[in-house]
C-alpha cells in the first residue's frame, strides 16, 4: 500500500523545509521526492493526500496529558484521550501518573500500554511517578518502570517537597538516562490559594497563589540539577520569574528544559471573572506581565515545549463552588489552533512551532522521530489558515472543561497519521 | 426609578442610583420596626429561604425579622442540618429548592462566588448574605445607610477601615460602596493583612493606624480572628491590640464628631477597647437596627417592589 502526501510544505527542523512529496510504504516513509515526480500516475494502488497550502510535520507530541484511566474513566479513558489527541493533530502523548491507582509500578505502566494497544490510535509513552503513590517519601522502581515502557518520571499534580528526595530522583534517573519532569509548587506558599495572587483575586475574594510558589521551586530544581549534573524538565511554566530563572540557567549550561501550556500564553487571570471554573487550573492563570514573559520565553527558546496539561474533568467537578472546583482544562483538541495564533501574531515561526510541538519533546524524551526515509510514518498535517469556531460539543474527549469553547480561530490540525495509518482527516 | 435587578450579589453590580433607591426605601422601612404592630402585608404569599452554609446569628436573624415584618414566609436551612451533610452538591440542593418555587433565596456561603453560581442555576432572586472573602453587600448597604443617617451625606467623607482586610468581605464591599458614593476610603492594618492589589478597589493603604484615623469621619474596625495566628498573620492578640487596636487614647486623638463602627461580632479588648464599644462615638447598635431596614428594602425591591406589591 502506497500513500503519497503531495504538495505540502514539509517542515522537519534541522532536516528539511520545502515543498516536497512524501511517499509512504507499509507504514514507513519510503522516499522524499521533489514535487511532481509522478508517482501517483504509476498505478492504481497509490492513495494521494493533497497537502498543498498546508504544513506537513513530523508527528506532534504532547508530552503532558492526563488520561483518567485507570480510576476515573468517566472523565477520560485511554481510548478517548488518544482519539482526542489524534483529532488535535498529535501522534504521541505522554500520560501523567496521577491515575488511581497511581502509575508507580510496572504493572500499571503495562496496563496503560495494553489499553493503548487495544485503542490502536496514537502512540502512548507513559510518565511514571517519581515517588511511590506520589507521596514524596520513597522512590519508585525506575528500572522496572523503564522496562515496562515508562519514558520519564514525574509526580505531576504534587510537587516533590523533599529536596533530598528530588536530588536522589534526579541522580537515580540519570542512570537510566530518563528525565525528571517537575511540577514546581511550594505548598506552604500556595496554601489554600485557588487563583493568581493579585488584584483580580483580591477583588473577587479568592485566595491567591503567589508567583514565588512556583519560581522558588524552579530555582531549587535548577540548583539540584547543577548539583547532580543531571537534567530536569520544568512542567507548565506560568510565571515571569520562572522564565527568567530558566533562561539564566540555560546560559550557564544547566541541562534544564521547560514547557508551557497554551492557556498560559493565551489567557490571563482575567478569564476567571464571573467565577468561571473552566479557567481554574494549577498553576493558575497569571497576570498580563507573566503572559508577556511566557511569550518572550517561547520566542527566544527559553521555553522548549508547548504541552497541553490536558486535564479532563466532568461538570460534576466544575459546576461547583469555585474553591471546590477541580483544577485543569482539556487541551488536546485546541492546542494546535491556539499555538498557531503565536505564528500568526509573529511570536514564533512555523519552524519554531514544529520544534516546540514535535522536535523538542522528542529530544527530551529520547524519541527517534523526523521525516526521513526508513522512519515510521508519524505525520501531522496542519492548515494554518483554516478559520473555524471551536465547538467543544464535537470533541472526542469525554470532558468539556475548556474556556475556549465558541472562540473563532485561525489554523487547525487537519490530518493525523501514525505508522502510515490515517487516524484523523478533517474531510 | 424602577428597580430591575433580580439578584443582589455584590456592590460592584449596583449603580449609584440603585444604591440610593435601596437606602431611601430602607429609611421608609425603618419606621415599620418602631410601630406597635411591626408587620405590613407587602410580601404576603412570598417565600424567602434563608440558606446558610456558614454559621451566622445576626445576619440570619436580621433577614428573618425583615421577611416576617413584610409578611413573607421565611424558613432557615443550615448546612449542618440539610442534605449537604449527605454529600449533595450545591447545584443539586439549589435545583431541589427551586422545584419548590421560593421567591427569594438568601445565601451565606464560605466560598466566594457561590451566590453568582446559584444565580446562574435558579430563577429565584438571590441575595448574597456573605460569600467567603468576597462580598457582603447587605452589610455595606446598612453601613452606608447608618453613615448617611448620621452625617447627612456620604460624598466627601473620609472612611478608615482598620484590620484584617485580606479576609474581610465587609471591607471589600464597603470600599466599593463608599467610594462609589463619593467617600474617600483609607484602609490600615498590618501588611500581612493587606491583600495585593486592594488599591484597585479604590482605597488608599496605610500601615499606620494613627495616620489612617486622623481626620477620619468614620472609623470602621474589623473583627480579628485568633486562628489567623496560625498562618503567621500576627504574633499575638496582645501585640495586635496595642499596634492596631482602637484604644481609648486613639479615639481621643480622632475627630470630635467621629463615628465608630464594627460589623460584629466584636472582640472586646482585641481590635477595639471595651470602653470604645460602649462609648459616645459608637454607632454599632444603630448598624444592627438599620440592618433590618436595609434587608426589608432589598426583599421588597427584588420582589418587584412597587410593581406588584401593595406597598404602604
Amino acid at each position: 500500500m502506497l500513500v503519497l502526501i503531495k504538495g505540502g510544505r514539509v517542515i522537519d527542523p534541522g532536516n528539511l523545509d520545502g515543498i516536497v512529496d512524501i511517499l509512504i510504504k507499509d507504514g514507513k516513509i519510503a522516499e522524499i521526492k521533489e514535487q511532481g515526480s509522478g508517482v501517483e500516475e504509476q498505478g492504481s494502488g497509490v492513495e494521494v493526500i493533497d497537502a498543498s497550502g498546508k504544513i506537513v510535520t513530523p508527528g506532534l507530541i504532547d508530552m503532558h496529558v492526563h488520561l483518567r484511566e485507570p480510576g476515573h474513566e468517566y472523565k477520560e479513558t485511554i481510548k478517548s484521550g488518544c482519539l482526542a489527541a489524534a483529532h488535535g493533530g498529535f501522534t504521541a502523548i505522554c500520560p501523567m501518573p496521577n491515575t488511581n491507582p497511581v502509575n508507580d509500578n510496572g504493572q500499571i505502566t503495562e496496563y496503560i500500554l495494553k489499553k493503548a494497544g487495544v485503542a490502536d490510535t496514537v502512540r502512548v509513552y507513559p510518565v511514571a511517578a517519581i515517588s511511590k503513590g506520589l507521596n514524596g517519601k520513597s522512590l519508585c522502581e525506575y528500572g522496572e518502570l523503564k522496562e515496562a515502557g515508562a519514558i520519564a518520571f514525574s509526580d505531576d499534580g504534587n510537587p516533590v517537597s523533599n529536596s533530598q528526595l528530588m536530588r536522589r530522583a534526579m541522580e537515580y534517573a540519570k542512570g537510566f538516562n530518563m528525565p525528571i519532569i517537575s511540577h514546581c509548587e511550594n505548598l506552604d506558599l500556595a496554601a489554600n490559594g485557588v487563583v493568581n495572587e493579585g488584584a483580580v483575586a483580591t477583588s473577587m475574594g479568592l485566595a491567591g497563589i503567589p508567583n514565588a510558589a512556583e519560581s522558588i521551586m524552579v530555582m531549587r530544581d535548577i540548583a539540584l540539577c547543577e548539583l547532580t549534573a543531571s537534567r530536569i524538565h520544568i512542567a507548565h511554566v506560568s510565571t515571569k520569574e520562572s522564565v527568567l530563572a530558566i533562561r539564566n540557567a540555560k546560559k550557564r549550561g544547566v541541562k534544564v528544559t521547560a514547557e508551557t501550556a497554551p492557556h498560559y500564553f493565551t489567557l490571563t487571570e482575567d478569564a476567571i471573572k464571573d467565577y468561571n471554573t473552566n479557567a481554574k487550573m494549577n498553576p493558575p492563570l497569571r497576570s498580563s506581565q507573566d503572559r508577556e514573559a511566557i511569550l518572550k520565553g517561547l520566542a527566544d527558546g527559553t521555553i522548549d515545549v508547548i504541552a497541553t496539561d490536558h486535564a479532563p474533568h466532568s461538570y460534576i467537578e466544575k459546576e461547583v463552588e469555585f474553591d471546590q472546583a477541580a483544577n485543569g482544562i482539556i487541551g488536546l483538541e485546541t492546542s494546535v489552533s491556539l499555538s498557531l495564533k503565536l505564528v500568526h501574531d509573529g511570536v514564533i515561526s512555523l519552524t519554531g512551532l514544529v520544534e516546540k510541538m514535535s522536535t523538542n519533546p522528542a529530544k527530551i524524551l529520547g524519541l527517534d522521530t523526523g521525516i526521513t526515509a526508513g522512519r515510521p510514518a508519524d505525520i501531522s498535517i496542519i492548515d494554518p489558515d483554516l478559520s473555524y469556531k471551536i465547538d467543544s460539543s464535537k470533541f472526542q474527549s469525554l470532558s468539556r472543561n475548556t474556556p475556549f469553547n465558541g472562540w473563532d480561530i485561525k489554523g487547525k490540525a487537519v490530518l493525523t497519521m501514525v505508522g502510515g495509518k490515517i487516524l484523523f482527516d478533517v474531510k | 426609578m424602577r428597580f430591575t435587578k433580580k439578584d443582589i450579589l455584590d456592590m460592584e453590580s449596583l449603580s449609584v442610583d440603585e444604591i440610593n433607591l435601596i437606602l431611601d426605601t430602607a429609611y421608609k422601612m425603618k419606621e415599620i420596626s418602631i410601630r406597635p404592630i411591626k408587620k405590613v402585608p407587602t410580601l404576603r404569599g412570598k417565600t424567602v429561604v434563608l440558606f446558610f452554609y456558614e454559621p451566622s446569628t445576626r445576619t440570619r436573624i436580621s433577614f428573618d425579622i425583615a421577611a416576617k415584618r413584610l409578611s413573607a414566609d421565611s424558613l432557615s436551612i443550615a448546612a449542618s442540618t440539610s442534605s449537604i451533610v449527605k454529600g449533595e452538591t450545591l447545584a443539586d440542593t439549589a435545583k431541589t429548592l427551586e422545584a419548590m418555587n421560593p421567591d427569594i433565596i438568601v445565601l451565606r456561603h464560605s466560598s466566594a462566588g457561590t451566590p453568582h453560581l446559584l444565580a446562574r442555576l435558579v430563577k429565584s432572586s438571590i441575595i448574597n448574605a456573605g460569600d467567603g472573602m468576597h462580598a457582603h453587600p447587605t452589610q455595606a448597604l446598612l453601613d452606608l445607610m447608618t453613615v448617611r443617617e448620621k452625617k447627612g451625606e456620604i460624598s466627601g467623607l473620609r472612611i478608615a477601615i482598620i484590620g484584617d482586610i485580606s479576609h474581610s468581605r465587609v471591607a471589600r464591599s464597603n470600599i466599593t460602596g463608599f467610594t462609589k458614593m463619593g467617600a474617600e476610603v483609607v484602609i490600615a492594618g498590618p501588611p500581612t493583612m493587606i491583600p495585593k492589589g486592594i488599591e484597585s478597589l479604590g482605597a488608599s493603604v496605610s500601615y499606620n493606624v494613627d495616620e489612617a484615623i486622623c481626620d477620619a469621619d468614620v472609623i470602621m474596625m474589623l473583627r480579628i480572628q485568633k486562628e489567623r495566628q496560625k498562618s503567621f498573620l500576627f504574633p499575638t492578640e496582645r501585640e495586635y491590640s496595642k499596634v492596631y487596636g482602637l484604644t481609648k487614647k486613639r479615639v481621643e486623638n480622632a475627630r470630635n464628631d467621629v463615628l465608630i463602627m464594627h460589623p460584629g461580632p466584636v472582640n472586646r479588648g482585641v481590635e477595639i477597647a471595651y470602653e470604645v464599644v460602649d462609648g459616645p462615638y459608637s454607632i454599632i447598635l444603630d448598624q444592627v437596627t438599620n440592618g433590618v431596614a436595609v434587608r426589608m428594602a432589598l426583599l421588597y425591591l427584588v420582589s418587584g417592589g412597587a410593581r406588584n406589591a401593595g406597598a404602604d
